[in-house]
C-alpha cells in the first residue's frame, strides 16, 4: 500500500478514537474521506482552495482544543501558508498536523509550480515544528499515531517512493540499521532502500532518519564512525546538515550531500527521469557514495 | 455626572493613558487605537462574557483584534477592565509582556497573537468552528482594520465562515478609511453582503449603535461595518495618515492631553 492510500485509513482512525480530531481538505483527497464525511459530518471538511486561511482557520480550531489535520498538495502548505504556519501554529505555539502529498517532484508531469523540494528546508526555520518523513505506508501509520496529538505543530510529508521494508520507527527517533567503521551514512525518509542497494557490501554505519525535526542527537552521536558523515535526503539537500551543525559542540567529520541540488526543476516525465537528471537514480546514488568513501 | 457624560470622561482618560503611554515609550499606534476605542469599550464593558477569570473558561465569549497594531489601545482597555497592572509605559520594553503587538502566550484576556495582517479574522473563524463542533454556545468576535482586509486571508475566511453558517461568528471592520488612498473598498457593505454575511453599517464611535449591532444574531454570520474616525478625540491627528505611528513632541503631548480633558 502507498502512503497516499494509508494516510486517510490512519487519519479515519484518529477521528474513531479521538473526537477533538477535524480534518481540513484543501479540495484534494476528498474521495478517500466520503466515508469518514459520512459519518463525522462536523468533523471531516473539504474546505475549499484557500490554503491561507485554512492553516489559520485550523489554528483558531486548536485555540478551541479540537486536533486539525490539513491536507493538500506540499507547495501549497509549506510555501503559499508558510507565514501562517509561522505565526499561528510555531509562534503561537500550538497544535496541528499538517500532512502533504507531492513530496518533490511526485507530481513529475507538473512542473515547478506543483514540486516542492524546499518544504523540508523552509519548514526547518520555524523552531517548534516537527517535520515526519516516514518511508512506508506502515511508518506513516505509526508516526502519525505517535504524534498527532502532541500539542505541537507537525508536518507529515507523504511520498510515492517507499521502502521495500518498514522498520519500527519512534516519533523524534533514528534508528541504527548497520554499524560499520568506514564512515557515518545517513538516510532521510524514502532514500533508505536506495542507500541500503549502495551501501550492502560497504563496511559503514547506516542510520534511518524519519524526523528531521526534532533531530535525534543521541544517535547520531553515540554511533557516529570514520571522519565522514554521506546525508542523503529526498529534497533539496542540506537540511539535516543544518542541523547537525546547530549541535551544541562541534561535530568532527566532513559533511557530504546527496540530494536535490537547489535549481528549479524545468524537466517533466516520470520521477525516475527526474532522478536521472539529478543524479538521483539507484546507480548514481551508490556511484556517488563510492566515490566519497574513495572506493574507485 | 450622567452616564453618559461618565463614559466620556472613561473614554478621554483611556486616550489619556494610550497617548502617555506612547509618549514615553515612543511606541505604539495612536490614531488606530483611538479609531477602536469606541468599540472595544462596549465590547468588554456591555457585551462579552469574558473576564480575568473566565479567561481561560472553555464557554467564555472570544474577542481578537486582528489589527494587532492598535496593541496599545486594546492593552489600556484590557488593564481597565482587570486583566493585569502592567504599567502602559512598559509597552515595549526589554522584559515586558506588553509588546508592539499582542502575544496571548504573555498577556491575559489575549486570544490570539497578531500583528500581521489577515491572520485574526481566519482564526476567529476557526474558533467559531471549533465552538460550533463541540455545541459550545460561546460566540465570536473579531475586528479588523479596513487596511487589513486587502489582505486575501481576510475574504478566504470569509468565504468558510459563511459556506459554513457560522451564526456565532461577528466580523467588526474598523472602518476609518485610511485604506482609501490604496484601495478604495467602495460598497463594503456590498461586498460583505455579497459573501453571505448579515451586514450592518454603524456609526462606530456612538456606543448605543455599537452595543446593538453587536447583539446582532441571524441564521449568517454577521459583519459590522463600523464607520470611524482614525485618531478620534484629537482634532489634529483625526484622519492624518501622518499620524499612523508617530510620536507626540512635547508640545503636542501637553496640547492633545488638553484637548482630551
Amino acid at each position: 500500500m502507498k502512503m497516499r492510500q494509508q494516510f486517510p485509513l490512519s487519519v479515519g482512525q484518529s477521528l474513531d478514537d479521538n473526537e477533538k480530531v477535524v480534518v481540513l481538505l484543501g479540495d484534494i483527497g476528498v474521495w478517500s474521506f466520503h466515508k469518514y464525511k459520512e459519518k463525522y459530518p462536523d468533523r471531516v471538511y473539504n474546505i475549499g482552495i484557500l490554503e491561507q486561511a485554512t492553516i489559520s482557520t485550523a489554528a483558531g480550531l486548536a485555540k478551541t482544543g479540537m486536533i486539525p489535520v490539513v491536507h493538500t498538495i506540499a507547495p501549497f502548505i509549506a510555501e503559499r501558508a508558510y507565514e501562517q504556519l509561522k505565526l499561528d501554529f510555531g509562534y503561537q505555539n500550538i497544535g496541528g498536523n499538517f500532512i502533504s502529498v507531492g513530496a518533490s517532484y511526485d507530481y513529475s508531469g507538473l512542473g515547478m509550480t506543483h514540486y516542492c523540494p524546499a518544504d523540508v528546508n523552509v519548514l526547518s526555520s520555524i523552531p517548534n515544528m516537527q517535520i515526519i518523513l516516514p518511508g512506508t505506508a506502515e511508518e506513516f501509520d505509526s508516526l502519525y499515531r505517535q504524534g498527532y496529538d502532541n500539542d505541537r505543530p507537525t508536518y507529515y510529508r507523504i511520498s510515492e517512493d517507499s521502502n521495500s521494508v518498514s522498520v519500527d520507527v519512534a516519533f523524534g527517533k533514528a534508528n541504527v540499521i548497520k554499524k560499520g567503521s568506514a564512515a557515518t551514512i545517513i538516510a532521510v525518509g524514502s532514500m533508505l532502500d536506495k542507500v541500503m542497494n549502495a551501501v550492502q557490501r560497504l563496511d559503514v554505519t547506516l542510520l534511518y532518519y524519519t524526523s528531521v525535526a526534532p533531530f535525534d542527537y543521541d544517535t547520531l552521536i553515540n554511533n557516529l564512525t570514520g571522519n565522514k558523515i554521506i546525508i542523503v535526503e529526498p529534497y533539496y539537500s542540506g537540511a539535516v546538515a543544518k542541523a547537525i551543525m546547530e549541535y551544541s559542540e562541534p561535530i568532527n567529520a566532513f559533511m557530504y550531500n546527496i540530494g536535490i541540488p537547489k535549481t528549479d526543476l524545468t524537466t517533466y516525465g516520470s520521477r525516475d527521469e527526474i532522478d536521472s537528471v539529478l543524479g538521483l537514480t539507484q546507480e548514481a546514488v551508490s556511484g556517488r557514495i563510492s566515490n566519497i568513501l574513495d572506493l574507485h | 455626572m450622567c452616564n453618559t457624560e461618565m463614559i466620556r470622561e472613561k473614554i478621554n482618560y483611556l486616550k489619556r493613558e494610550i497617548l502617555t503611554a506612547c509618549y514615553r515609550t515612543r511606541e505604539g499606534h495612536v490614531a488606530s487605537s483611538y479609531s477602536i476605542l469606541d468599540i472595544l469599550y462596549v465590547m468588554y464593558s456591555r457585551i462579552l462574557d469574558n473576564d480575568l477569570v473566565k479567561s481561560k473558561d472553555e464557554k467564555r465569549d472570544r474577542f481578537v483584534l486582528s489589527k494587532g497594531h492598535a496593541a496599545v489601545g486594546y492593552y489600556a482597555i484590557l488593564k481597565e477592565f482587570g486583566y493585569f497592572d502592567d504599567p502602559l509605559e512598559m509597552m515595549c520594553a526589554f522584559h515586558s509582556r506588553l509588546g508592539g503587538h499582542p502575544d496571548c502566550n504573555k498577556v491575559p484576556g489575549i486570544e490570539a497573537s497578531t500583528g500581521s495582517l489577515g491572520h485574526g479574522v481566519p482564526m476567529a473563524v476557526g474558533m467559531a468552528m471549533g465552538l460550533k463542533i463541540q455545541k459550545n454556545p460561546a460566540h465570536v468576535y473579531v475586528l479588523a482594520g479596513d487596511g487589513e482586509i486587502n489582505e486575501g486571508s481576510v475574504w478566504e475566511s470569509l468565504l468558510i465562515a459563511s459556506h459554513n453558517a457560522l451564526n456565532n461568528l461577528t466580523v467588526i471592520i474598523d472602518y476609518n478609511h485610511s485604506t482609501d488612498r490604496a484601495i478604495d473598498l467602495n460598497n463594503l457593505q456590498d461586498k460583505l453582503s455579497a459573501f453571505s454575511f448579515n451586514t450592518v453599517t454603524i456609526n462606530g464611535h456612538d456606543h448605543n449603535e455599537i452595543e446593538k449591532s453587536l447583539l446582532i444574531r441571524d441564521q449568517r454570520p454577521t459583519a459590522i461595518i463600523c464607520e470611524t474616525i482614525k485618531g478620534k478625540g484629537i482634532a489634529e491627528m483625526q484622519n492624518n495618515p501622518a499620524w499612523h505611528h508617530r510620536m507626540p513632541t512635547d508640545e503636542e503631548y501637553n496640547r492633545f492631553l488638553e484637548e482630551l480633558s
